[in-house]
């Protein structure tokens, strides 16, 4: 009954940790296709790069809106896709490659982020841009959150195929004329506002982290696209419920504990996942000296 | 190149660039419908450009790439190696099923009947029980094989290969190769990038000489003579040095 108490108790008595929650349900929905795909296209980098890009468009909504959510994340969409449309024309007309451009681009807009909020507002609106407070998303934010996990989801449902596709071997698609700029271009998109949503609970820093590390753990217990994708929302789920729990009982920070969950989660897929994991390298190499020694 | 077989692709003054650097300049010429070409010339002498230029992958800056009674549809085309993720979570099967791009598109369910048919394409390729498989656990010659059931899938009148056979055991090639003379057969028009000449004058009718330009084109036994041949590498030896990796391909 006590481990009962300290697993659901909180939930149960106050508002704010479920929506909290459920907030962190419909990030989950939504991240793990999409840094499935990310991690699968290598471009885990990009996804940092881009969540960072939001930044400074949250920042300047934060100037002319204040604390105002709807203004802070048309601003962070803004900025997010201007500058992946810009690294792209940037990897496009020069010969500098994509993740150095995205890595300026990121530099830049995180500098210019700073910069704006120092301006006009104190180190507390700066730490809440940067990390979050998923424990005030309130019901407006909770709407936001769920109705990009849902159009995101519709939207990968459209472009799934062309998209796979495009990553697995871009010439063929481009060769049968199946659109592949545009379907790259959609899930840059996706990208942007998936970021935006997980902003408003984690910050701009953390944002990444709930699509990143349940994608790259997942790597390492399932092989095909669905099966990985369905792990990583449910590896993102299980991070943010035991990181919630951990910020009620020890009093931490929201965002960052729920992030050092997935990391957590990571490292002990590197260890012991199934497939690929350093466990399974070593048990394989095992093998094959009992076969070698049984050979002699 | 005889001006009485109907053309399956005409080129006229076609010259392609990589950054303002030409790698295939001024070609004219055309393949008949229900040619085998080899595509063959010195390193760098801008085969592989070619197939991407007719493919559409590289607009040509100067020239006009002519296709008669068939669309973009009705092209295959087998890239270099290198350039598919191999590592890719996607079965072979799946693979080839694509193929039927032209049918199923963004959206379009696989029919029954296109099911059939790519498991006839893995069979023509003598992988028959690995549907299920995942690319990245197949070996070079295995994944060689699925691309050209791939290309059977595809059903297509013109059939462009990069470099078929490189990195493959000479089993496989010879089975490819099979495919390739199957191909001819049926009437459909093909041109393969190449480097064994032996091969291509056993098994190739016609030749293109390429050295950026074109030294010679027609029959194979016309084309690859010893005169030819020695001018295609006095040509080569004129290039100023440039590795290919060098070169900044848009992604």
């Amino acid at each position: 009954m006590a481990l009962y108490d300290l697993a659901f108790g909180p939930f149960a008595e106050f508002g704010f940790m479920r929506r909290a929650l459920v907030g962190c349900l419909a990030l989950a929905l939504g991240g793990g296709p999409i840094g499935t795909l990310l991690v699968i296209r290598r471009m885990s980098l990009m996804g940092d790069a881009l969540s960072h890009a939001v930044l400074p468009g949250a920042a300047l909504g934060f100037l002319f809106g204040g604390l105002s959510l709807p203004a802070m994340s048309l601003g962070g969409v803004c900025a997010g896709l201007a500058v992946a449309l810009l690294s792209g024309l940037v990897t496009r007309l020069t010969p500098l490659r994509e993740d150095a451009s995205f890595a300026a681009f990121y530099l830049i807009s995180l500098a210019l982020g700073v910069l704006l909020v120092s301006m006009h507002g104190s180190n507390v609106d700066l730490l809440h841009l940067l990390f979050g407070s998923i424990l005030a998303v309130d019901d407006t934010a909770l709407m936001a959150i769920g109705a990009i996990a849902t159009l995101s989801l519709l939207a990968l449902a459209v472009i799934y195929r062309p998209l796979v596709v495009e990553c697995f071997d871009p010439d063929f698609l481009r060769v049968v004329g199946g659109h592949g700029g545009l379907v790259h271009t959609i899930f840059l998109g996706l990208v942007v506002v998936n970021l935006v949503a997980a902003f408003q609970a984690l910050g701009t820093l953390m944002a990444v982290g709930l699509m990143m590390l349940p994608a790259a753990a997942a790597r390492f217990w399932v092989h095909e696209l669905w099966a990985l994708s369905v792990t990583s929302s449910a590896l993102a789920l299980a991070s943010a419920f035991l990181g919630l729990l951990f910020s009620y009982h020890l009093d931490l920070p929201s965002g960052p504990a729920i992030v050092l969950v997935a990391g957590v989660a990571y490292f002990g897929s590197v260890l012991l996942g199934p497939r690929d994991s350093l466990r399974a390298l070593y048990i394989r190499r095992g093998r094959l000296e009992a076969r070698d020694a049984a050979a002699r | 190149m005889n001006p009485s077989r109907p053309r399956a692709l005409s080129l006229r003054g076609v010259t392609l660039a990589y950054d303002g650097h030409p790698a295939v300049q001024d070609l004219s010429g055309s393949f008949a419908q229900g040619s085998l070409t080899a595509i063959v010339g010195p390193n760098g002498s801008g085969k592989s450009t070619l197939l991407k230029g007719i493919v559409g992958l590289l607009q040509p800056v100067d020239g006009l790439i002519q296709q008669s009674a068939f669309g973009r549809g009705r092209i295959a085309y087998l890239p270099q190696h290198a350039e598919i993720e191999r590592r890719f979570p996607i079965s072979v099967i799946q693979t080839v099923v694509l193929g039927h791009w032209r049918r199923i598109g963004w959206a379009g369910a696989a029919s029954p009947a296109l099911r059939e048919a790519a498991q006839r394409a893995l069979a023509a390729v003598g992988l028959e029980g690995l549907e299920r498989r995942p690319v990245e656990t197949l070996s070079a010659g295995q994944f060689q094989r699925v691309l050209f059931a791939r290309l059977i899938a595809q059903d297509a009148e013109l059939i462009l290969l990069d470099e078929p056979f490189a990195a493959i055991d000479w089993r496989t090639g010879d089975d490819l190769l099979r495919l390739i003379a199957g191909w001819h057969e049926e009437g459909r028009t093909v041109a393969a990038v190449l480097h064994d000449l032996d091969q291509v004058r056993a098994y190739f009718p016609e030749a293109l000489l390429l050295a950026r330009e074109c030294v010679a084109w027609g029959p194979t036994r016309e084309v690859l003579t010893s005169r030819n041949l020695q001018r295609a590498r006095r040509l080569s030896g004129n290039w100023s040095v440039e590795p290919e990796e060098y070169r900044h391909v848009p992604a």
